[in-house]
């Protein structure tokens, strides 16, 4: 046996989670992120409130749990084999090399998408910090409130030009960059138990607690507008929530509602495939990758669905109410913040802390699928896999950061890699699971050691029904988004440049491969399989 | 608010709800939680 393997098996060794609940968590806090409390209420209110509930929660029953479940039964398989990342798991269950350089998206995905969350999950920061610092002052003038709140919005971003962010030098929201970094590294180091488990044990009962309390002052607001009495907290969860069934019939409310399951519940990410390669085979899956999604479920219709939109709407009216996640998040939510006066700086510093909370939960889960790729494709240890990441990490963040005109980079890498190759992960982990491994076999492997059975017949939507909605709702989403990005691509070099970064980290991890591709072929892996048969 | 937002409402609520509560129950009520 090679040195390197050896370190790998001390590795493996080395990682595990401690407790259930802690997985759990760990998942749901990759998966509870801004999406949930600002992507989520935009889509339903804009595309027909109520009624889009009923394509969201189909969504859910015949994508999100499917795609789900394969991906945690997969991440168990593979780490019974000793590996826990995407390629090597991938082509391990698999028994095809090819997998083995596909599985390469569900590292490029948390790695890309890394990049520029780190910055978004900065800002969270930075707004919670003005808050709690009394910075965050619009002025007196409710006229001038949305122009204050967007000069905030540039400042913390970037957005006015390139190189901006750079320009202000050791200013707040570079140093709160700085901490961010330099926390989520530590966390990752520290490994799973220790690091990201520990961490989301609190972190997530912290975040409902903070979505409790915004949750109580938004449903107590009343009319606090004498002069407009239909602004009231009735009509702005009305705004969100009453039907508009007219709008089942297009397809682009079906197309949202199945894009906003896939995104939210950080399937085909490869952090889940990673997470539970982690498990005993003895541990469960099905009920785990359930309570996962329930969690993650609670936060976005639970607290997502009854605070943001309201809370605008009471405030600013319906054109108020509309706008997307950064739009809603960082420009709306500090004028409603604003006009709440002195008890609104405690309730945004709560709100901008919860958000910080939930986007570092996500950022962890997308540093540890990396660590774990490069710890057993270079065959070295997690300190030193660290610092490769960093080193991978680092230009990406800098590159995002230079780049935030009109936030272009951002933009590029979210829709390429952030949702495109998503779609194409999933599709590939539903085919590995679905029709190579076998769905029957693949249903008695998730059920293998698990407190809930997924039935026989699920097999049918495994194999047929998943597949067929998941290629409808991507040939739909190429169709409605693909021509404006590739005029993107041909109008803006700075998006064609940043595509170009991606595909020079997407090489990167790809030669990694190559060179674990021997010993892949070779090492039978740790076989911790004393209670896999 | 009409009844129909009303009644949405409360049936997601109660569906988020009661399918987190269930779950949550059936972990910790398990032997390996």
């Amino acid at each position: 046996m090679s040195g390197s393997v050896e370190v790998e098996q001390a590795s493996a060794k080395a990682d595990g989670w401690g407790s259930r609940l802690g997985v759990i968590l760990a998942v749901a806090g990759s998966a509870v992120g801004l999406g949930n409390f600002l992507r989520f209420p935009g889509q339903a209110a804009q595309n027909g409130g109520g009624a889009f509930m009923i394509p969201y929660f189909v969504s859910l029953l015949i994508l999100g749990i499917p795609i789900g479940w394969a991906e945690w039964t997969l991440g168990r398989r593979g780490g019974a084999h000793g590996y826990h990342s995407a390629p090597a798991i991938l082509g391990r269950v698999s028994g095809q090399k090819a997998f083995r350089y596909l599985g390469v998206i569900g590292v490029l995905i948390p790695l890309v998408v890394y990049m520029y969350y780190v910055l978004i999950e900065s800002w969270c920061l930075y707004y919670a910090v003005q808050y709690l610092t009394g910075g965050m002052d619009l002025g007196t003038d409710p006229g001038g409130y949305t122009k204050a709140s967007e000069a905030v919005f540039t400042r913390a971003t970037g957005i006015g030009g390139n190189g901006q962010l750079f320009a202000h030098g050791l200013d707040t929201e570079n140093i709160v960059l700085i901490v961010v970094l330099v926390l989520n590294v530590w966390l990752c180091y520290r490994g799973l138990s220790a690091g990201i488990e520990k961490f989301c044990t609190y972190a997530m009962p912290v975040m409902a607690v903070c979505a409790v309390v915004v949750l109580i002052r938004v449903l107590t607001l009343g009319t606090p507008h004498p002069d407009h009495p239909e602004r009231n907290v009735l009509a702005g969860l009305g705004y969100m929530w009453n039907p508009d069934f007219s709008r089942l019939w297009d397809f682009k409310t079906w197309l949202a509602a199945a894009g906003q399951i896939f995104f939210s519940l950080s399937v085909g990410f490869g952090v889940i495939i990673n997470y539970a390669s982690y498990l005993r085979r003895k541990d469960d899956v099905v009920l785990n990758g359930l309570t996962a999604t329930a969690t993650n479920e609670l936060f976005e219709v639970g607290f997502g669905g009854m605070i943001t939109i309201p809370a605008a709407f009471v405030f600013l009216g319906a054109s108020g109410a509309v706008g997307g996640t950064f739009g809603l998040g960082f420009n709306t939510l500090p004028v409603v913040f604003q006009y709440l006066g002195p008890f609104g700086r405690w309730v945004g510093a709560i709100w901008f802390s919860m958000l910080f909370l939930a986007a570092i939960t996500s950022s962890l889960s997308m540093l540890q699928p990396v660590t774990a790729f490069l710890t057993e494709s270079l065959g070295v240890s997690r300190k030193r896999a660290t610092s490769v990441l960093v080193g991978l990490v680092l230009p990406g963040v800098a590159w995002v950061m230079w780049f935030s005109k009109d936030l272009t980079a951002l933009d590029t890498m979210d829709f390429w890699v952030g949702t495109t190759l998503i779609f194409v992960m999933g599709s590939l982990q539903l085919v590995v699971f679905a029709w190579i491994f076998g769905a029957e076999r693949g249903i008695e492997e998730a059920n293998h050691g698990s407190d809930a059975r997924i039935p026989a017949w699920f097999r049918w939507v495994f194999r047929w029904v998943s597949p067929l909605f998941l290629l409808v709702v991507f040939v739909g989403f190429c169709i409605q988004s693909l021509p404006g990005y590739l005029k993107a691509l041909a109008d803006n070099p700075i998006a064609l440049w940043t595509l170009g970064v991606v595909a020079v980290v997407a090489s990167v991890l790809v030669f990694c491969v190559w060179k674990a591709d021997e010993r892949w072929s070779t090492d039978q892996g740790t076989e911790r399989m004393e209670d896999a048969e | 608010m009409t009844l129909g937002g009303w009644v949405s409402m409360v049936v997601s609520l109660t569906f988020v709800w009661g399918f987190a509560a269930w779950c949550y129950a059936k972990v910790l009520r398990g032997p390996k939680a």
